[in-house]
């Protein structure tokens, strides 16, 4: 196996180091390192990062292979500077047995551009009714540990008790897409001044306060593990906050496009901005980035959503939500959170790292920058800014609500395990 | 056939070069060309020297005339005709105007512009002696569409046509029966006519070449 | 003028009152004429794209457009295309690829018009999307409130019902405003949307309190099924609490006027001796469409080609 040596990188931020890799891990940090044989990397300026670790990805295999596969999926996550994703149950068929989710598996091994780590489905066929086999999911080959039915809530609230007592006997999370459907019936963009305008059906953020509110009194009860899908409003963060207060086991996620964006993007009627839950107002992504900031909300995850051209090329109403995510995750956190001093490196290495990794049980990703640890790391030009260009992108779908946008920071080397996915910029394959 | 009382003079052998016709110079000429549109319409009568009226002539053909106005400088000056008309003979003359916008054929390249009124007299046209009243005859095409606007309006027993400048340059077999002026012109320059009506003074100005900025509502022709 | 009227905003005072005007001089150049037709988009042609019936929609513009001499050709989605399940795109697409001019478009989603103004070079009219606008109506309400009461500046108009899912009541909100107008919508807190009090109007849930102040009563078309849906009771409560009944209809002021831009429910928002009674602008509502119509489609079209 090749020994790599990262010359003057920043691990987190700091000054500047020598990282030697060398059997899949961590060797040696420290000034001149030198070692013969090993391939050197120059990362002047550069900023290590350990491997990001995603706890929402759709990668549409089985399935819709037309909008993403396993394989382009992958691409783009290591392009982005994950070395870990979570792969979303909503496939067809639903990965909501232990066949299903051991097939996507094996899918992200054979790519082996990151660890593919499934999530089971809570629901037979999402379909709200009746539990999955979550311990045979559990058990099998792909050990799931995350189980949702995202896309759709676990609405039924004897059902949600359920699922989250039963997961505790193998250590799992529900993790909930908060949003009561009652209230969101035909919802097609947050409600608030703007839809009302627009005339479009509004999303209203008591839909998924609702449901959280309702959710962390029961993890409570049950002394569940309870994780929070894609947070977006201020009220979210509010009935967080006072759960995390009460000692309930609560984390949280928020979407990269919930920190930058908001329904303002809805006016044009281009439906690349349509997406579940909505994009909101000023004041949620304020909200937002200050929970992210403060650690009520755990962990920022992407909902990466590809959609093939026709699903979104249509009327607003006929589209369907979600946007991609993977390969501008990181840059939208350092606009919204680094450079704004919300966050520091530490604190984005945790939120998009090791606090991700801890909530899904992965034991190889969101290890600190040390000798012993895997090779699981990302390197980031800080200064660089990029312009997304939708055509560019690794996945096979092109719903890249940043087309045009030039945003900040450039992921130029990924490492999973001590094997470089992405060099220079570019994917190794 | 085009009669013109006043030979035609080069717009730069005036004191001010641009200053085609002053405010007296128009008065003149619409003096002139009411006493023309007697003498062809008012039966039986004459006009002398002095552009006195007989007598006994101001009836007759006169109350079949309708002066229509081609906005937006032709009304003004249908109406001022009309009066000068009732002034020299005391016979009531009927104005019209006919908006022509919507049946330009230049609509790609002029764009559009405010609609103006389409009034007719309450007797309407049919069967009347119509003269169509414009400021500036150059092409022919604001005519062809007055004449295609007057189709659609009514049957007139005749219709001619009564302009204060003509400047050339026809496009289409269309030619004018009462001339203020004849200015002859190069195609590049612009001829304006200002009434008070619509402009606020009365003079008649040639420009060369083409106009920088053209202001709002004014057209060049 | 922009090159699309997709929504009321897309007119300022300045073109609203051009369209408004450019109406009257059609309706005054065309009164007492046999010929009602006028050369003018001669050799232009203008698609009518319905995914929704609206026969006096789509009616109207037909008569406008024929009107101008622009060759009309009517598409409606069911047994079309659209139905075998081509997306909207491909359909504008394929009409541009036709030599249109013009699409006056009719959608039950709203915005559609603006998606489909991204992929054609024409003019793109918006003629009703989803419950979003429907700028036209808009428009031939405020030359009928001002051929009726001579102004729009100051004019105090009520829009009552539905406001939450009408394309009517958002457009004219927009509209009156920006002619000057003062607009009080009316209706139950159920049929408003969340958010409508950023918007440049008074807000009331009482009719009684409303008509004796309003120069122009504009009754919106309130579906029966909206109460399945719990948005009222029943039809019966909703007609005696926002209804316009004879009783109600004394209270307005003598020169008040009442205005629907159809189709009616009688009996349920209007009661038949309102609607046919002289305060009643309905039918002259339809035909100062086909004006108005007309001034939109001249002003879009008979501009400078790109």
């Amino acid at each position: 196996m090749t020994s790599y040596l990262i010359k003057g990188a920043k691990p987190l931020g700091g000054g500047p180091a020598d990282v030697l890799i060398t059997d899949g891990r961590i060797a040696a940090i420290g000034d001149s390192l030198s070692a013969t044989g090993a391939e050197v990397i120059e990362a002047g300026g550069l900023i290590a990062l350990p491997g990001l670790v995603d706890l929402h990805t759709h990668l549409r295999e089985p399935g819709r292979e037309d909008a993403e596969t396993v394989e382009t999926g992958s691409r783009a996550a290591a392009l982005g500077g994950f070395t870990a994703v979570h792969a979303m149950a909503n496939t067809d068929p639903v990965a909501d047995t232990a066949g299903v989710v051991e097939q996507v598996w094996r899918l992200g091994g054979q790519a082996g551009l990151v660890d593919v780590v499934p999530v089971g489905a809570v629901t037979v066929g999402l379909a709200g009714e009746r539990l999955a086999e979550l311990g045979a999911m559990a058990d099998s080959a792909a050990r799931v540990r995350v189980f949702s039915d995202d896309g759709h809530c676990v609405s039924d609230p004897a059902l949600m008790r359920r699922a989250l007592e039963y997961v505790k006997a193998f250590d799992g999370v529900v993790a909930q897409h908060a949003e009561e459907p009652r209230l969101t019936a035909g919802a097609q963009m947050h409600e608030g001044d703007r839809s009302a305008r627009l005339g479009l059906t509004g999303w209203p953020a008591a839909a998924e306060e609702a449901i959280i509110a309702r959710d962390v009194l029961l993890a409570g009860h049950v002394g569940a593990r309870l994780h929070v899908c894609h947070v977006s409003t201020a009220g979210s963060v509010e009935l967080l906050r006072w759960a995390k207060s009460r000692g309930v086991q609560v984390t949280a996620e928020v979407t990269p496009h919930h920190l930058l964006l908001t329904d303002a993007c809805a006016e044009s009627y281009d439906p690349v901005f349509k997406v579940n839950p909505p994009l909101r107002t000023d004041e949620d992504v304020a909200a937002l980035r200050r929970g992210l900031a403060d650690g009520t909300i755990d962990a920022v995850a992407t909902d990466h959503a590809p959609h093939a051209v026709e699903d979104k090329e249509s009327e607003w109403a006929q589209a369907r939500p979600g946007m991609l995510g993977l390969e501008q995750a990181l840059a939208v956190v350092v606009e919204t959170m680094v450079e704004t001093g919300l966050l520091d490196w530490q604190g984005v290495a945790d939120r998009m790292s090791m606090r991700p990794a801890a909530i899904g049980r992965l034991a190889g990703h969101g290890r600190p920058l040390a000798p012993g640890e895997p090779a699981n790391l990302l390197l980031l030009d800080p200064a660089a800014r990029v312009t997304v260009d939708p055509a560019a992108l690794a996945s096979r779908s092109r719903n890249s609500p940043y087309a045009g946008r030039e945003l900040p920071g450039r992921v130029v080397a990924t490492f999973l395990r001590g094997t470089p996915t992405v060099l220079d910029g570019k994917a190794v394959r | 056939m085009a009669r013109s009382t006043e030979p035609a003079r080069s717009p730069s052998s005036g004191s001010n070069p641009g200053v085609l016709l002053s405010a007296a110079d128009v008065a003149r000429v619409v003096d002139r060309m009411a006493h023309q549109l007697i003498e062809r319409y008012a039966r039986g009568g004459g006009v002398g020297d002095d552009g006195a009226i007989d007598p006994g002539s101001a009836d007759g053909g006169l109350s079949d005339l309708v002066l229509v106005g081609i906005p937006t400088r032709g009304a003004p000056l249908a109406r001022r005709l009309a009066a000068r008309i009732e002034a020299f003979t005391g016979t009531h003359v009927d104005v019209g105007t006919a908006d022509i916008t919507l049946y330009r054929d230049d609509l790609r390249r002029r764009g559009v512009r405010a609609l103006e009124p389409t009034i007719l007299p309450d007797a309407g046209i049919d069967d009347r002696l119509v003269v169509l009243v414009d400021d500036v005859l150059f092409s022919g095409r604001s005519v062809r569409a007055a004449l295609d606007a007057l189709r659609d309006l009514g049957r007139p027993r005749s219709v001619q046509l009564a302009v204060l400048v003509d400047r050339g340059h026809r496009e289409l077999p269309i030619r004018a029966d009462f001339v203020g002026k004849n200015v002859p012109t190069s195609r590049s320059q612009q001829v304006r006519v200002h009434l008070t009506e619509t402009d606020g003074a009365d003079e008649v100005l040639v420009t060369d070449g083409r106009p920088e900025v053209r202001a709002a509502g004014e057209e060049s022709q | 003028m922009k090159r699309h009227l997709l929504e009321s905003a897309d007119l300022d005072r300045a073109d609203a009152t051009l369209v408004l005007d450019t109406a009257a001089q059609i309706d005054q150049a065309l009164a007492g004429r046999e010929v009602k037709k006028l050369p003018t988009l001669r050799g232009r042609t203008v698609v009518n794209l319905f995914y929704e019936d609206s026969t006096r929609t789509r009616i109207s513009f037909e008569l406008a457009a024929k009107r101008l001499s622009a060759d009309v050709i009517n598409f409606s989605a069911k047994g079309s295309s659209v139905s075998k399940g081509e997306s909207l795109k491909d359909t504008a697409l394929t009409l541009e690829a036709m030599g249109s001019d013009a699409i006056v478009v009719r959608h039950g989603a709203s915005g559609a018009p603006h998606r489909l103004a991204n992929w054609v070079r024409g003019s793109v009219v918006n003629a009703g999307d989803g419950t979003h606008e429907h700028p036209t109506q808009a428009l031939l309400d405020a030359y009928t409130i001002r051929r009726r009461l001579g102004r729009l500046a100051g004019v105090r108009v009520a829009i009552v019902g539905d406001v939450l899912h009408s394309r009517v009541a958002r457009s004219n909100v927009w509209l009156l405003h920006t002619l000057g107008a003062e607009v009080t919508v009316v209706a139950p807190p159920t049929l408003l949307p969340v958010g409508v009090g950023t918007w440049p109007v008074e807000v009331s849930y009482d009719l009684d309190a409303v008509l004796p102040k309003a120069d122009v009563v504009m009754m919106l078309r309130v579906q029966g099924e909206r109460m399945n849906a719990s948005y009222f009771p029943s039809a019966r409560e909703y007609s005696r609490r926002y209804g316009l009944d004879g009783r109600r209809m004394a209270a307005l002021g003598d020169e008040a006027i009442v205005m629907h831009p159809g189709p009616m429910n009688r009996g349920m928002e209007i009661a038949a001796e309102v609607a046919d009674s002289v305060r009643s602008t309905i039918v002259e509502q339809v035909g100062n469409g086909v004006s108005v119509r007309m001034a939109v489609l001249y002003l879009l079209l008979g501009g400078r080609s790109e």
